[in-house]
């Protein structure tokens, strides 16, 4: 590994930590497409910027860029509170305009400016390495590294001093607001934070990276814990995980290293939508059929409750009456008998003393109200799941 | 060029003429299917789709190595559906919700899209050049064939609106109740959105996937300011992008180095502007404008109580009274007094007023008439 592919590495995975931090809160407080939004409205920011600085990696061309991004924060809002449109229209309006202004600029001056918008979108950290800082004579690292990294000090900086405020008001607004933090002054605190993120980052792995560095990590995090303290230390892992694994694809397909680690941020993220216990999509299907199982079960049991006579009760009445097919009779006649709820004698079902006080106990929450009862119930009674 | 070249040229110049129809009939097609899209709250929903189409463009190209425009918009399509129907799984399957999803399939698929355009620049066959014009669009590459495929896909677009015309409108503003009357809420659903779709790929040629969105919120968002109705509204979206289409291409060919996309998306949020600020309805200005008079008359009838209160305690109602006393209280201005004058509520001498008889009848009515009206 040579010493630029380390410091590409290294690049990376800071802009991933960098993100990842911004992108919890702005996933939990369901404003992911905010970050969309800034990512792409900087971008008049950054061409006004760059006119007067002549330099991608001035702090005075990363702060009017930043600028910018909240400027489109502060005039989505305003439009929305005018009631003309939601919210989502309001950001949908409001960056394709300032997009396209930037685009419009950097067409109308071609030859001032050496900024490519193909760059813009997606950036180019293979060329990081070269654009390198000198003080004194003496090289002290690329540029970007340095840029991404004052950035991601002061994320932390501020996440530990403000870690109590962020995790209030991201949860319980009103309580924040009557603790004494104003949700407002923490709101303008991260979105300012996010576009400062944004448009250190984007130099390095481009706008629409940004977006998914900001989202994928904390997306997949969120779908494994409840905890945000583990949420924030999840997406971070991840975050890294996508970056140097993304860089080593691009490496083995010489294809563009900001398109690599979104795709592996995407092939992570399908993972763990596909097998997060609990949350994913695997366990919820799995929960929803045992579900659908144990109320067919209920359902069976009331009526056994209800009727006494004989031709009720027979085995074969399940599937004319209920209207159920033999498979699924089948799996709850099996699921009853495992839990002892049920006799079968000469095809004829009765309820046994357990399974009897399992639908009484049932019909009493059931009269009152009190449904989501019968879920700590069924682990009472259940000896096997649905 | 400038613009008058361009309007005598748009009939006779075949290039010209050929993007002019092509950017209307698109901003015509996104106008309409815009309207359902910006209604049913999925106004982001087009921005993530544009986004997702892009894999399936270099997918499309990499499976049968041909720029064939219609290979590549159908793999654009598919990859599309493919990330709307996941954002929709993400969203009714787990804990996360639609912001999330829209904003982690539109950046996934769009670096993967990224990653395999890449890819396909450094292969040895060199028949790649251009697939990036699906970043930004290029209306200039539009070819009559293209502008044929656009009309018919707008015609069939206009028949299934029509002939499902009662069913997406009730979808649209109830499905609850839509699903009561037992119509297949989910077919309806998966019609519209795949129309939604078919439009946005429609438009990744001319407008480009970063753009697109707009193309789909901006005309309808301008509509919907002018009308209650979503018929009108259906109208007018389409007539508003058709127009953007239109003046965007012509401003566009008028100048250097300008590229038609950014140009169309500006027009459209000038028209946005435009309607924000004028629509007689709904519009910031009128509103500005009836609240201003409101307070106005607000502050007349406060002072015609204030006078009344005042006049009640003396035997004469026209006794005079300085105009001084007024000033206890913050409804009076110079205007509100000239006003009540003007009415024959009172009458001014110097620096004196008195109630009229009519004013009388008329203040102690005006609390009557409140009181009714709160009832």
């Amino acid at each position: 590994m040579s010493n630029a592919q380390l410091e590409i590495q290294l690049i990376a995975s800071l802009v991933a930590v960098a993100c990842a931090i911004p992108g919890t809160f702005l996933v939990l407080r369901k404003m992911a497409m905010i970050s969309d939004a800034i990512s792409h409205s900087i971008l008049p920011g950054l061409v006004v910027g760059f006119f007067i600085t002549q330099d991608l990696n001035s702090p005075l061309l990363i702060l009017l860029a930043a600028l910018t991004g909240v400027i489109t924060v502060i005039l989505v809002e305003r439009i929305q509170k005018t009631g003309l449109v939601k919210e989502d229209t309001a950001i949908g309006l409001v960056f394709p305009a300032m997009f396209s202004i930037g685009v419009i600029m950097i067409a109308k001056n071609a030859n001032d400016i050496h900024l490519d918008v193909d760059a813009v979108l997606l950036g180019e950290l293979a060329f990081a390495p070269f654009d390198r800082l000198t003080i004194g004579g003496t090289d002290i690292g690329p540029k970007s590294l340095w840029v991404i990294g004052i950035i991601l000090l002061a994320t932390v900086a501020l996440l530990i001093a403000f870690f109590k405020e962020l995790k209030v008001s991201t949860f319980d607004p009103g309580l924040s607001a009557s603790l004494g933090f104003s949700p407002v002054v923490i709101h303008y605190g991260l979105m300012t934070m996010s576009s400062i993120t944004t448009v250190g980052a984007f130099d390095a792995v481009g706008a629409i990276l940004v977006v998914a560095l900001m989202i994928a990590p904390a997306a997949c995090a969120y779908l494994l814990t409840t905890d945000l303290k583990k949420m924030l230390g999840l997406a971070i892992f991840f975050g890294v995980f996508g970056a140097i694994s993304g860089y080593w694809v691009a490496h083995w397909l010489d294809a563009s290293i900001a398109g690599s680690i979104a795709t592996m941020l995407g092939v992570v993220f399908f993972l763990v939508y596909l097998f997060a216990p609990s949350k994913g999509l695997i366990a919820v299907m799995y929960r929803e059929k045992r579900q659908r199982i144990e109320v067919s079960l209920l359902t069976f049991l009331l009526h056994l409750k209800n009727h006494s006579e004989e031709e009720e009760r027979h085995v074969n009445h399940l599937n004319e009456h209920i209207n159920w097919q033999k498979v699924k009779s089948k799996t709850v006649l099996d699921l009853a008998l495992k839990n002892n709820m049920i006799l079968i004698n000469n095809k004829i079902v009765s309820l046994t003393k357990k399974g009897d006080e399992f639908t009484s106990q049932a019909i009493d929450y059931i009269i009152t109200n009190e449904d989501t009862q019968i879920e700590d119930m069924k682990k009472h009674f259940f000896l096997f799941r649905g | 060029m400038n613009l008058q070249d361009y309007f005598s040229l748009v009939f006779s110049d075949y290039t010209l003429r050929t993007i002019t129809f092509g950017t209307a009939i698109l901003g015509a097609v996104t106008g309409m299917l815009g309207s359902f899209a910006v209604l049913r709250k999925q106004s982001l929903l087009g921005d993530a789709i544009s986004h997702a189409a892009l894999p399936g463009i270099a997918l499309a190209f990499l499976i049968t190595g041909a720029k064939d425009t219609n290979t590549l918009l159908l793999g654009a399509l598919v990859s599309g559906l493919v990330g709307t129907f996941w954002i929709r799984g993400i969203v009714t399957k787990t804990h996360l919700k639609s912001d999330t999803a829209l904003g982690l399939i539109l950046s996934l698929f769009f670096g993967f899209g990224m990653l395999l355009l890449t890819f396909i620049q450094k292969q040895p066959n060199a028949n790649q050049a251009g697939l990036d014009k699906y970043l930004f669009g290029q209306a200039a590459t539009l070819v009559e064939s293209d502008v044929w495929l656009m009309a018919i896909v707008t015609g069939i677009c206009l028949i299934v609106m029509l002939l499902f015309w009662k069913e997406f409108k009730l979808l649209l503003f109830d499905p609850d109740y839509t699903k009561t009357l037992g119509f297949n809420t989910k077919f309806i659903d998966i019609l519209i959105t795949t129309f939604i779709v078919l439009a946005i790929v429609l438009g990744l040629q001319t407008v480009g996937v970063v753009l697109m969105s707009a193309m789909l919120l901006a005309p309808a968002a301008a509509a919907r300011q002018w009308t209650n109705s979503l018929g009108t509204m259906v109208f007018l979206a389409a007539i508003f992008g058709a127009f953007s289409g239109v003046f965007g291409t012509a401003i566009s060919a008028s100048q250097d180095n300008l590229s038609t996309g950014p140009v169309i998306v500006i027009v459209a949020s000038v028209f946005v502007i435009f309607s924000f600020v004028f629509s007689p309805g709904r519009g910031l200005l009128f509103r500005q404008i009836r609240f201003i008079k409101n307070r106005r008359d607000l502050e007349f009838q406060k002072t015609l109580a204030f006078m009344y209160h005042i006049a009640e305690t003396h035997e004469d109602i026209s006794h005079p009274h300085t105009i001084k006393i007024l000033n206890n209280f913050q409804g009076f201005t110079r205007k509100t007094l000239q006003k009540l004058a003007d009415k024959n509520y009172v009458t001014l001498d110097g620096a004196m007023w008195s109630l009229t008889e009519e004013g009388f009848e008329t203040a102690a009515n005006l609390y009557n008439q409140n009181f009714k009206k709160h009832e």
